[in-house]
């Protein structure tokens, strides 16, 4: 997820370019606050015209206890983008409440309330405490991300490379996602010359169960797409173990080995999940 | 209608364009003074989509100064209405 702030019309114009899963139009802290009405109205007409490709576009409004919140509602919904995501979000009574004004403006624009979803980005202590309830009450909340930088300004401790600070939140968090069944995404990775301490943290994220990260700069695309994509050889594994999967369960047998290892449901299951991400079928 | 104040809207970065608007004496009608790094390719719907939305807002007594540095027609319409609702004091920016 490529974050681009959303008062600049060059990176926005160009942001379907880079390959990115997901484009985030960042009204928030991206743009300076004497310029909030300027990104909305930019940011508003950009999304009529211009092409992301495949790209998921969403958009990360201000939050309802500022001046800004409500307009940016007003200007974005109507648009139906992919997806808005809410900033700085501690209860399910703040999405109940963030979701009445959504669908209020969608019943006045004649808009269905299934199609633009809600990414809840937890970035305070309060927020993580309730990260369940969040992520698991609401059908239309499918992601959870979280803010890095907020969540250790809001825990009065500084943010480090190593990520120490915060990784109780970033697993409470997952946890949360994964009781829910939707996606959870990391944090970005500020430092954009450090491409080591990038790949390290991805596959960090990865291998405790993020199933995405934000990025600040194109640059990090690459390098997060290679963490995340599915090598050849887990594939043809996981094709594998799939394949051989059917032939047993049609011949009636439960678990079964292949080269002297057993397979079973939670095998099959994580090899179906490395297909999916492949976008790999089998036959 | 005519601006109530002197507004700003855009940057002078590439892809980008700048406006700044300030009110005339009753009477005036529009002063229009409009460049652009791609005028020669692009000057003629610059100008059309200018005065196509200063018609829409019925604006008048109206100075208006356009520096483009290629900026796309969303770009332009964003940079504009924001402009245009600054100096009608619709909302609030900088100058």
């Amino acid at each position: 997820m490529l974050y681009i702030p959303g008062n600049n019309p060059a990176m926005i114009q160009q942001g379907g370019v880079y390959g990115a899963d997901s484009i985030l139009l960042d009204l928030e802290d991206a743009v300076a606050l004497n310029q909030k009405d300027a990104a909305r109205a930019l940011v508003r007409n950009m999304i009529k015209v211009v092409d992301f490709y495949d790209a998921e576009v969403c958009v990360r409004i201000n939050h309802l206890s500022t001046p800004f919140g409500l307009a940016d509602l007003e200007e974005i919904v109507p648009l139906q983008p992919s997806a808005i995501r809410y900033p700085k979000t501690e209860s399910p009574e703040e999405v109940a409440e963030l979701l009445k004004i959504i669908e209020k403006i969608e019943d006045r624009h004649r808009l269905p309330h299934n199609k633009m979803t809600l990414h809840a980005m937890i970035e305070t202590a309060m927020g993580v405490q309730n990260v369940f309830n969040i992520a698991s009450k609401f059908s239309r909340v499918d992601a959870i991300t979280i803010g890095g930088q907020d969540l250790t300004a809001d825990m009065n401790i500084v943010y480090t490379p190593d990520g120490v600070g915060i990784d109780f939140a970033r697993k409470r968090i997952i946890m949360a996602a994964k009781a829910s069944h939707i996606d959870v995404i990391d944090t970005v990775f500020p430092d954009v010359n450090d491409e080591e301490g990038l790949r390290k943290e991805t596959e960090y994220a990865k291998k405790i169960g993020f199933t995405g990260k934000a990025v600040i700069n194109p640059r990090q695309i690459d390098i997060i797409h290679q963490v995340f994509t599915p090598t050849e050889e887990e594939i043809r594994k996981a094709y594998h173990i799939v394949k051989e999967f059917k032939i047993n369960t049609a011949a009636g047998i439960g678990v079964f080995a292949i080269d002297g290892k057993m397979v079973d449901a939670p095998v099959v299951a994580r090899a179906e999940y490395i297909l999916k991400l492949a976008n790999v079928t089998v036959g | 209608m005519k601006p109530k104040i002197a507004a700003q809207s855009g940057t002078f970065e590439s892809s980008d364009v700048i406006f700044l608007i300030e009110p005339l004496p009753d009477n005036s009608g529009r002063k229009l003074e409009i460049s652009s790094t791609v005028m020669q390719q692009y000057g003629e719907s610059f100008n059309r989509i200018i005065v196509e939305m200063l018609d829409s807002w019925q604006m008048t007594d109206i100075h208006l100064i356009a520096k483009d540095k290629g900026a796309l027609e969303p770009t332009i319409k964003a940079r504009l209405e924001t402009a245009i609702k600054r100096s009608l004091e619709q909302q609030e920016g900088t100058l």
